[in-house]
């Protein structure tokens, strides 16, 4: 009984709320895990070539990044509202927007990491008689691995984060029970998927710094010694890019 | 292209700028929300942030600080704070998100700023004898200062959406008529809402880009002493070990000359 009276109370925390609807706090939970997969990924796949371009014509950097930071510029309400006349209420219109935002961060940390490369380790892969593409691949893309994958964390908590908002149309992962939460004042909600959202958000950084470890293995060793010289590098790289 | 202009005659409308809910008194919300909010924000995160940059201690903290405000969801916060005892004070609840979510930007790009300000003029500025305030204020801060600004500008854009958020608990501002037209299945007024908020964050960012400009204390000197820094081959070298604090490299928003 003690159980239950938390519901009618309406409190906080609530062990009942997460016992009687798991299976809705699962279905959130998954749904927003695939619109954040969803976002980063096509994310990832248009900021690339998007960065090489802006990379191959030093004109067009200038216009990538200004673009990319006027959208990033407009608040996500407005801009998944803009989306909707445009594809229906849809999740497609959620995914849309947060692609648009995570080009900001994932091209410009795809250009500084590319950037660090040294021009002698270029020169020696191209003496060895490295093409473009095998160069690009085997040389400037595991070099710029650590400044991408920062980009790649913050991409992910921020989307994370984000996707909420898309509970305004009903395609927004736990947003939704946040937003539905807040019409009828349900306080255990809320809460219950405020913690989720940022529970998920660290979970993801964790695996992605995991993941980002096991790539680059060659960066622990300095990192020990150099106290993060790689990182401390990108963010110089970036400001004076800036 | 029916709604654009739908949506545009919806904005054209004299009567939907009018009244209590129309779009002059929403707009007003807005500014007064982002403006006090800012405010406060500056008052928060500025003295620490020149303080600990001045002693150069508290690097993590600031760091850490700017990524918890990227991993907490604006909604989930306003969420909360709707539900607390403060939403019967109006727009306290609001502003208190806000002033929550101008924070980090405010103050880790502050704390940058004021930290990398070059070590040697620094130094040499120390060996003129001038006194902790003196240097923070005529040698730190001016060299700080585009750091600062930028800091400002991301709070802006933060608090900008964060206010528009805002609507979908109850809140005022310009994200009201997109909520409202929402729940009236009205597309165009939606459409013309988004508009509006879009618009006006662009605006505010280019009224800062150019303040910035204008008040810049080392104006029409800055880019000359870049130019010359970056040619001296030891500055690169210099650069990795000089500094503790590693801020991600997102946290840089773009300088207005990538524009």
């Amino acid at each position: 009984m003690k159980a239950s009276g938390c519901l009618a109370a309406n409190e906080w925390i609530c062990g009942e709320y997460v016992r009687s609807r798991s299976e809705e706090l699962v279905d959130a939970t998954v749904q927003h895990v695939w619109i954040t997969l969803a976002s980063v990924g096509i994310g990832l796949l248009v900021s690339f070539p998007l960065a090489l371009i802006a990379r191959r014509w030093r004109v067009l950097t200038g216009p990538v990044l200004g673009l990319t930071t006027v959208l990033y510029t407009i608040p996500s309400l407005a801009m998944f509202s803009l989306l909707v006349p445009l594809m229906g209420i849809s999740a497609s219109v959620v995914v849309t927007g947060l692609v648009l935002y995570s080009l900001t961060i994932l091209i410009r940390n795809l250009l500084a990491g590319l950037d660090s490369v040294p021009a002698e380790t270029r020169e020696a892969a191209r003496g060895m008689g490295y093409g473009q593409t095998r160069l690009l691949f085997a040389v400037e893309l595991p070099l710029a691995l650590p400044a991408v994958m920062a980009g790649l964390r913050m991409a992910t908590v921020s989307t994370i984060a984000m996707t909420t908002v898309g509970g305004i149309i009903g395609y927004g992962g736990l947003g939704n029970l946040i937003v539905d939460g807040m019409r009828t004042l349900f306080k255990a909600q809320v809460l219950t998927a405020s913690v989720l959202c940022v529970l998920l958000a660290v979970l993801a950084d964790l695996l992605l710094l995991g993941l980002q470890r096991l790539l680059t293995p060659w960066t622990r060793a300095r990192r020990s010694g150099g106290g993060g010289r790689f990182r401390v590098g990108t963010a110089r790289r970036q400001k004076e890019a800036a | 292209m029916g709604t654009v202009a739908d949506a545009w005659t919806w904005l054209t409308t004299g009567s939907n700028w009018s009244g209590p809910s129309g779009i002059g008194v929403r707009l007003g919300e807005h500014l007064y929300l982002t403006g006090m909010s800012l405010a406060i924000a500056c008052a928060i995160a500025l003295p620490i942030a020149f303080w600990l940059g001045h002693i150069g201690k508290g690097g993590t903290l600031a760091i850490n600080i700017s990524n918890v405000g990227r991993a907490v969801p604006t909604l989930a916060v306003l969420g909360l704070l709707m539900l607390t005892p403060l939403r019967m004070h109006g727009d306290w609840p609001t502003v208190i998100a806000l002033v929550l979510f101008a924070v980090p930007p405010l103050l880790t790009n502050a704390y940058v700023g004021i930290r990398e300000a070059d070590r040697d003029v620094v130094e040499a500025a120390r060996g003129m004898g001038m006194s902790g305030p003196q240097l923070l204020g005529r040698v730190e801060l001016p060299l700080g200062y585009p750091l600062v600004m930028t800091g400002l500008r991301s709070a802006t854009v933060q608090v900008v959406a964060t206010a528009t958020l805002a609507a979908i608990a109850g809140g005022g501002g310009l994200g009201r008529i997109i909520t409202a037209g929402f729940r009236t299945y009205n597309t165009p007024m939606v459409v013309a809402g988004a508009f509006l908020v879009a618009v006006l964050a662009l605006v505010l960012e280019a009224v800062l880009v150019v303040a910035e400009r204008l008040l810049d204390p080392m104006r029409g000197r800055r880019d000359g002493r870049r130019g010359r820094g970056r040619g001296t081959p030891g500055d690169d070298l210099a650069a990795p070990g000089a500094e503790g604090a590693d801020v991600p490299p997102g946290d840089r928003k773009p300088a207005p000359a990538s524009l």
